[in-house]
């Protein structure tokens, strides 16, 4: 199926594959993006992934012509791409571990989110950790994650009164989402534990841990395997 | 090395920004105004692209430990070189040891400081920008400090005496009482109520004071959706015209966040990057929808003076170069 083509001003399109959250259409996201990659078309500057879409800067200069405008050039080659290929199924990917120490000062809405979901606080995390996940996209603050795949009995309201500081590497939740903060960022999702990984370093090689399109894993240590690994 | 005396309300390093980052969440941050940068740096002999420093209202005191050749080019500025006042948009000779004060800039928001050589601070993923929402970048990613020493990526350029020639500021700078941000409609848009619409486009809007690199806030008449949207976080870019639930407007700027999940209204042309980086708190502020083909012919427009003036620069200054040396 044909994404439909959003132009995001005059140097960037949005190719839309739907408007739902939705693992299939997150996938068929990450095949496109695999797919404009690979046609290593000029002056692709981003490539973005988002929950159900791709955005593609592009320099104007380089598809400036006289038939049409740079976006509307642009977004003519792209279509080629998907003409031909068809939604393959995503590429299996390495899964990636994250340790979790869960509740206590680590998640400090663990009770509160269990006895929401009319569970107790260990089963709580038990379900979030038995999950299978996958990266939807990336966004919010640099290598923030934004995974798919959380039990919709763990789902959670965001918080009335957004933290303005929530430590780095807590794992929290909001709605049906679920995600890591990489640094202290403000923050009005529910905090159930906190990971000792660095998510994003800027002098690493690559700067983020996860990846768009990545399968994620949580496996729950105690505080002091935290305490240990912080260290 | 440079040092900085004072470092004035919110000078950064900046160049053209940190590219190709936006899939890990990194939007390219760089220079507000691109094409000051470029011209600021051509003054003096660099690079396009070489790090300067994006002065904000209230501008840094360097001093300067050996000999240099700087530019400034932007807000108008009550700027004194050695007690002298500074010229501007034109390269100036800095003499060992000489104090720059850029003060307060009087016309406009920002102005850029190109020193020949460039800021040599160590780049991070790419670029020498401070991305100053992440905390990302030379200078630990924050703004200037009292105390703070810039070292020079090379030697650079050198002038004896100041060219009497300069560049003229427009079409790259506008003080004028009103800014004229022109904008195509965004897929949101025939989601905004008929009135909300209208007022878009025909009412005026001041520039808000919580306005920084991240966005412009726009406040003035609410826009108001048809009917709400339930929208799912898609990428965002510099220009993108935001409606938050307040019915407030944010123009997002060179550290947008890469998603967002609010209705995309219209989005900026990138010519008029120019005018967002001026735009001051309180400043009033007009919104006029235009055709992708409009937008294109000011990109065009834009691109060849650009061209025009690197070629105009290079050739004054090795003109003003040649001169030096026969007297």
């Amino acid at each position: 199926m044909q994404p439909s083509i959003e132009e995001l001003g005059d140097s960037a399109l949005l190719l839309q594959f739907g408007e739902r959250i939705d693992a299939d259409l997150n996938a068929r996201v990450h095949a496109a993006a695999r797919s404009v990659a690979a046609m290593a078309l000029p002056g692709i500057v981003e490539l973005v992934p988002g929950y159900a879409s791709l955005a593609v800067v592009f320099d104007p200069a380089t598809w400036q012509g006289d038939d049409a405008t740079p976006a509307q050039r642009c977004a003519r080659a792209l279509r080629g791409a998907f003409g031909t290929a068809s939604a393959k199924a995503d590429e299996p990917t390495e899964c990636i571990e994250i340790p979790v120490c869960y509740g206590g000062e680590c998640g400090p809405d663990l009770d509160q989110a269990a006895a929401h979901s009319g569970l107790t606080p260990q089963a709580f995390a038990a379900r979030h950790a038995a999950g299978d996940y996958r990266v939807a996209m990336l966004g919010f603050a640099a290598g923030f994650p934004y995974l798919l795949g959380l039990d919709p009995a763990l789902q959670q309201p965001r918080r009335a009164n957004p933290r303005t500081r929530v430590a780095a590497g807590s794992v929290a939740i909001g709605g049906l989402q679920t995600g890591i903060y990489p640094r202290e960022l403000p923050g009005g999702w529910n905090l159930i534990g906190r990971t000792p990984l660095a998510l994003f370093d800027a002098q690493a090689r690559p700067p983020n841990r996860l990846a768009a399109g990545q399968r994620v894993r949580f496996v729950a240590i105690d505080v002091d395997a935290f305490n240990a690994a912080l260290r | 090395m440079i040092r900085v005396l004072r470092a004035g309300l919110l000078s950064s390093v900046q160049d053209l920004g940190r590219l190709g980052q936006a899939a890990i969440g990194l939007s390219a941050a760089g220079a507000m105004d691109p094409n000051l940068l470029r011209i600021a740096n051509w003054l003096v002999g660099n690079a396009a692209g070489a790090a300067a420093l994006e002065c904000t209202l209230l501008g840094p005191r360097l001093q300067f430990d050996r000999a240099s050749l700087v530019a400034w080019c932007g807000a108008d500025a009550d700027a004194t070189l050695a007690g002298a006042a500074f010229p501007t948009w034109r390269p100036v000779p800095v003499s060992a040891g000489a104090v720059l004060d850029i003060a307060a800039l009087r016309r406009g928001a920002r102005g850029y400081l190109a020193i020949a050589g460039g800021i040599g601070l160590a780049p991070v993923l790419g670029s020498r920008s401070v991305d100053l929402n992440a905390g990302l970048g030379p200078c630990a990613g924050r703004a200037l400090r009292a105390g703070d020493l810039l070292p020079l990526a090379s030697p650079g350029r050198s002038l004896r005496r100041a060219p009497t020639w300069s560049v003229a500021p427009a079409p790259w700078f506008d003080a004028g009482p009103l800014r004229v941000l022109r904008l195509l409609p965004g897929s949101h848009y025939p989601a905004l109520a008929a009135n909300s619409q209208a007022a878009l486009s025909g009412e005026p809007f001041r520039v808000a004071t919580d306005s920084n690199r991240v966005g412009i806030r726009l406040s003035g008449p609410a826009l108001i959706l048809r009917e709400p949207l339930e929208l799912i976080s898609a990428a965002v870019t510099h220009g993108t015209l935001q409606l938050p639930p307040s019915g407030q407007p944010i123009l997002l700027a060179a550290e947008h966040p890469t998603t967002g999940g609010y209705p995309r209204i219209a989005h900026l042309i990138d010519a008029d990057r120019s005018v967002l980086a001026q735009c001051r708190p309180g400043d009033p502020v007009r919104l006029q929808l235009i055709a992708p083909e409009q937008a294109e012919q000011a990109r065009r427009r834009r691109a060849e003076a650009l061209t025009r003036i690197e070629d105009l620069v290079q050739r004054r200054l090795a003109a003003s170069a040649q001169a030096d040396e026969h007297n």
